[in-house]
């Protein structure tokens, strides 16, 4: 349930479902989300999920702070239903060349190589918010054991498609940025393409994916590099 | 049908007004800075509030039309000039003017501001992308494969269905003594000191100002709250503090999401202004409520129709 609700300036109203970070209290702003999109309020212009907040904006000329807020407080909420949020199979190559920091993560988590990897692959991750960059997919949770701080001094530029973890969470770098992630492997597919707004390998919010593992030959060939 | 660019300014991108409902995909509003000026330069040349405009900072483009009567404005407070039949004249902002095969524009700089704005009559032949013709660079969204536009890019153009009107308006942005802010969702994070002296001692705008932010320098503002904010949507306006206590106004091209405490949030009719405000200057901030700002919303409504009726 929402906890509060707060202005954020006078053109966006600030939902707030609590301060922990969890799959339950996400699945609430998740349900808040997919109905506010599904019902298409007239001066809606945004919504922003995030763990534990969901933040709205509107379009001043057309509603205020205080009518939009009497929606949001009656509002009916759909149920989740299975289609409206989907899973998805992402293909992870886990070479060393991708694998930037697997060194560091065996070391500060005293696991070898193969048991880390027991706990990325072929485990369900769940998107608790996407964004950031385009496309950016913040995943969890991660297994206790193999979570760790973000690198001391971060990278200038992380490759596309890498695959890093921290604390409780996964993501996929979409573009090449700066990023303080620890990279465990890439992934040849384009999470977000600019090119297609209809992407069928878009990671949404409330979606859940799994990674797969290719060999490196695979890795190139979904590139399109031979 | 085109315009070729000799020199492409410093950051000139094709923009409209914004793109909605991807937030929650990381992908921002972005759109023209300055929205009242976007409007004046289609009303103008008698284009749709929808189409796009060309946007450039500080430093514009040099342009060389290659079609016979094209309808041209410049908005914003720009220092250009056009050479016309090999004769060179000085621009003047507000006022269409009509150019031939050959002719150039050369927009050398915006005038204590950031922003300027271009377009012609019938506007540019660009596709909409994730619907709208805003640029985003960071995702390299948008018109032109999602980039600036660079020297030699050939501009295609509509073909103008409209008979060409002569039009021009008084309009000059208008100077603020203060910011109007609304307290963030983290204002009581901050020391009583630091909520004082964020309203009542100036900031400069720094060098490290553009579409995405603009970081600020002046009073430190000491966060008491030892808990960070977890990771969370942001919208543009909206004023964020990292730990070194210097403030960063989130703009149009922001990223989505953000870990630092909002201090405090630019109401809606100040927005077209503080993008306007160029690096080295400063200002001041003002805290107002909501209803208030929702007053001076509807009174900068108000006059932006006012001024569009009068085209």
């Amino acid at each position: 349930m929402i906890k509060n609700i707060l202005n954020l300036g006078d053109s966006a109203i600030y939902c707030d479902f609590g301060s922990e970070v969890n799959k339950e209290i996400n699945h609430e702003v998740i349900k808040y989300f997919k109905t506010l999109t599904s019902k298409n309020i007239k001066g809606i212009t945004n919504l922003a999920p995030s763990y534990n907040k969901l933040i709205i904006t509107f379009d001043l000329d057309v509603i205020n702070y205080k009518e939009l807020v009497e929606k949001i407080i009656n509002l009916k909420l759909d149920e989740i239903s299975e289609t409206a949020s989907k899973r998805k199979k992402i293909p992870i190559c886990i070479d060393e060349e991708f694998a930037l920091d697997i060194d560091r993560v065996s070391k500060n988590t005293n696991l070898n190589i193969k048991e880390i990897y027991q706990h990325i692959l072929n485990k369900d991750f769940y998107c608790y918010m996407t964004g950031f960059v385009a496309g950016m997919p913040f995943l969890g949770d991660t297994n206790k054991n193999i979570r760790l701080k973000r690198l001391e001094t971060p990278r200038v530029k992380v490759p596309k498609g890498s695959v890093g973890i921290t604390e409780q969470f996964c993501n996929i770098y979409s573009y090449e940025s700066p990023g303080g992630w620890n990279i465990i492997g890439n992934t040849p597919v384009k999470v977000f393409d600019e090119n297609k707004e209809e992407n069928p390998i878009l990671i949404e919010p409330g979606d859940s994916i799994q990674f797969y593992e290719i060999t490196k030959n695979e890795f190139y060939k979904i590139k399109g590099i031979k | 049908m085109s315009i070729e660019v000799i020199r492409p300014g410093l950051n000139t991108t094709f923009q409209d007004r914004g793109r909605s409902n991807f937030y929650h995909l990381g992908i921002p509003f972005s759109g023209a800075m300055d929205t009242r000026n976007l409007l004046i330069t289609n009303k103008l040349v008698g284009n749709d509030r929808d189409d796009a405009v060309i946007e450039f900072a500080l430093q514009g483009p040099k342009l060389k039309i290659k079609q016979n009567n094209i309808n041209c404005v410049v908005t914003g407070n720009v220092n250009f000039t056009f050479k016309k039949n090999s004769k060179i004249f000085n621009g003047e902002c507000y006022k269409t003017f009509d150019l031939n095969n050959n002719d150039e524009i050369d927009i050398i700089s915006t005038n204590n501001s950031m922003y300027g704005y271009f377009s012609v009559s019938g506007g540019f032949q660009i596709e909409k992308k994730w619907n709208s013709y805003s640029t985003h660079l960071r995702s390299r969204l948008g018109p032109n494969k999602g980039n600036k536009i660079i020297e030699n890019d050939i501009l295609k153009l509509n073909k103008n269905l409209k008979p060409i009107i002569k039009k021009s308006v008084q309009y000059a942005n208008s100077k603020i003594e203060f910011i109007r802010v609304i307290k963030g969702t983290n204002f009581d994070y901050f020391s009583k000191d630091s909520q004082k002296y964020f309203f009542e001692s100036q900031y400069q705008v720094t060098n490290l100002t553009d579409r995405m932010g603009m970081r600020l320098d002046g009073y430190k503002l000491n966060n008491i709250k030892s808990e960070n904010i977890k990771s969370e949507g942001l919208i543009k306006g909206v004023i964020q503090v990292p730990p070194d206590g210097n403030p960063i106004i989130m703009l149009s091209d922001h990223g989505t999401i953000g870990g630092y405490p909002k201090i405090g949030v630019i109401i809606s009719a100040d927005y077209d202004k503080i993008v306007q405000i160029p690096p080295m200057s400063k200002i001041k901030f003002k805290m107002i409520d909501v209803s208030n700002a929702e007053k001076l919303f509807k009174l900068y409504s108000m006059e932006t129709k006012n001024i569009l009726d009068q085209i």
